[in-house]
């Protein structure tokens, strides 16, 4: 049972103007970019231009630098060589303008932090000095909460909250500023499938109603496949982008890792075999899923 | 007079109260002061996962004010000093959890082995060096009021400017420097505002017990509430009761003053973990509610 897509986020920007200012109309765009650490090299000579309203997901193994990039998008980590510009400036001057979905972590004060205080800071976190207690923000808060069908748990403790529950509340901290870009990192580690679904229907949502751009570094392609415009794969033997049917073939993965690799489509789903820590590989939290009342077909582990 | 009797009469006796009550009037403000500043610094030491620190902290200030005992010169400038190397120490050693922990336990022998030394040195009276460890009451005298007081204004209005982007650094680091919040440089500028608080508070309660003030009343709010105005006004409330409460019952008595502070305290987060405890079931039922799709 599909649920239906959530409210879009109301008081924003409508979509069309996005790509206003930009020359090339590339939210992002990286020309030669290479990153790595002393001789190691992380990634090299990537060129890409991501478009307004694009949904890019970044695959790849482990320590194939997929956290690196999500950092260079951020302006975090500098890059060895190339350019990286993020709507037409550099990207550490883009940070308003860019949501966040960070990667699942236990927060050290997550008892002592509500939802809304997340989605709070999203807003007015960044700034110095005290303000009154404000009505708009607050009525803000609440709007975000309801666009992600978190208002049920506005004032819970976020320690208190279940990993589906909290990464809604994140999803709504990265929309409160209404950003033209959104960069999720990992964001459907451990959930359960009726989650992934929920969270990629947020994301789906708001890129379809704003088209708001979405970066989505993901270990598992499945649950966003049907979205995806084009592929970033980063593998230790080079990189590939296009789209999921051009990248995710045996005969592409075979060359990125330099070993036969099988990719095969059963029942709508991409099943990746003999790569070394594929992407399509199931997560090791399988277990959760097996008490969901969806059938899901079981995929072959390398 | 039974023993018990007179164990009780040492520790509560209220004769003459009213001119003893005279006496402690500046140290009634300056513990009022405290409260406040503590029991707004605590809240970002338990949200930065930071007691350890506050305890290192506080061992080096007791080193610098017993430095400062032993050449005659102010206490309270003493034990600032020792608290801001140390604090700027940890802050410079230890941005991660891990190395942090490790820094602190290296400062903390060496600040109070160089506190002995100098106590060992000093040839004033006995109930000076007591006092720096484990608290006094009457010692505050109009100078040092002025110091005190001065301290924690300025932890005050450091404190409100750095609040918001602290609040955000300190509980979610990631997606605050993303937003282009200048963690590591908070996260220093909050020890410094730490090492200050920590100075304060050894005056009044002795190194050894500052905790009672900087995370009891902090940790005992956090068991009640997460709201962002409600913990820190918890915090100051329960920060300044133990403190003022034991000034007042340690008066009479020729106890020093820090089990009557810290017993409150206790007495406190344990009404508060247990009330908490209520909190949690009420939002454990709500998960057996389905929840609308």
């Amino acid at each position: 049972m599909r649920r239906p897509a959530p409210a879009a986020i109301p008081r924003a920007r409508q979509g069309g103007d996005q790509a206003a200012g930009e020359g090339s109309g590339a939210v992002i765009s990286l020309r030669g970019a290479e990153l790595s650490y002393g001789t190691r090299v992380v990634w090299q000579g990537l060129d890409l231009d991501v478009r307004p309203g694009e949904f890019l997901a970044v695959l790849g193994p482990n320590g194939s630098g997929k956290t690196s990039f999500v950092r260079a998008l951020l302006g975090r980590q500098p890059l060895s060589a190339g350019t990286l510009t993020v709507l037409g400036g550099p990207a550490r001057e883009a940070g308003r303008h860019l949501g966040y979905v960070p990667q699942q972590a236990e927060l050290s004060a997550q008892a002592l932090i509500r939802a809304r205080d997340l989605v709070r800071f999203g807003i007015d976190g960044h700034r110095f000095g005290l303000r009154p207690r404000s009505g708009a923000v607050r009525r803000r808060v609440d709007e975000i909460l309801a666009s992600v069908g978190a208002s049920a748990y506005a004032d819970v403790p976020l320690g208190m909250l279940s990993g589906g529950e909290r990464q809604r509340v994140r999803i709504g901290q990265a929309l409160a500023t209404d950003p033209r870009i959104l960069l999720c990192d990992e964001p459907l580690l451990s959930l359960d499938l009726n989650h992934q679904r929920a969270v990629t229907e947020l994301v789906d949502a708001r890129r379809r109603s704003h088209g708001t751009s979405v970066v989505f570094v993901t270990h598992e392609i499945n649950p966003v496949l049907g979205l995806v415009d084009r592929v970033l794969y980063l593998a230790p033997g080079g990189h590939r982008i296009g789209a999921p049917e051009e990248v995710l073939t045996s005969q592409s993965l075979s060359e990125l890792y330099g070993t036969r690799v099988d990719v095969l489509r059963v029942q709508g789903r991409v099943v990746v075999v003999g790569a070394p820590d594929g992407p399509a590989s199931p997560p090791h939290h399988t277990h959760e899923t097996a008490h969901q009342a969806v059938p899901q077909t079981e995929e072959v582990r390398p | 007079m039974t023993l018990a009797e007179g164990v009780w009469h040492q520790i509560f006796s209220f004769e003459n109260y009213g001119e003893l009550l005279a006496l402690v009037r500046n140290s009634l403000v300056v513990g009022a002061a405290l409260g406040l500043v503590g029991g707004l610094a605590g809240v970002f030491v338990i949200m930065r996962d930071l007691p350890f620190a506050v305890h290192g902290i506080s061992e080096l200030s007791f080193a610098g004010a017993s430095a400062a005992l032993l050449l005659g010169t102010n206490i309270v400038a003493g034990s600032i000093v020792g608290s801001l190397l140390a604090a700027g120490a940890i802050g410079l050693l230890g941005a991660r959890a891990r190395d942090r922990n490790s820094a602190i336990g290296i400062l903390m022998p060496f600040g109070l082995g160089l506190g002995v030394l100098f106590l060992a040195l000093y040839k004033g009276r006995a109930a000076n060096k007591f006092g720096l460890l484990t608290g006094q009451i009457v010692a505050v005298d109009t100078p040092q009021m002025t110091w005190l007081l001065g301290t924690s204004a300025l932890v005050l209005i450091a404190l409100a400017v750095i609040w918001r982007p602290l609040t955000f650094a300190s509980a979610d680091p990631d997606v605050a420097a993303a937003r282009g919040v200048p963690v590591r440089g908070l996260s220093f500028a909050f020890m410094i505002v730490l090492g200050l608080t920590v100075a304060l508070s050894v005056q009044v309660v002795g190194a050894l017990l500052v905790l009672t003030l900087v995370v009891t009343p902090a940790a005992a709010a956090a068991r009640v509430t997460a709201s962002p105005v409600l913990l820190p006004l918890l915090s100051v409330a329960f920060a300044v009761l133990s403190i003022e409460g034991g000034i007042l019952l340690a008066l009479g008595s020729s106890i020093p003053i820090s089990p009557y502070v810290t017993t409150i305290s206790f007495t406190v987060y344990g009404l508060c973990r247990l009330a908490g405890a209520y909190r949690t079931r009420r939002w454990g039922d709500r998960r057996t509610v389905p929840r609308p799709a």
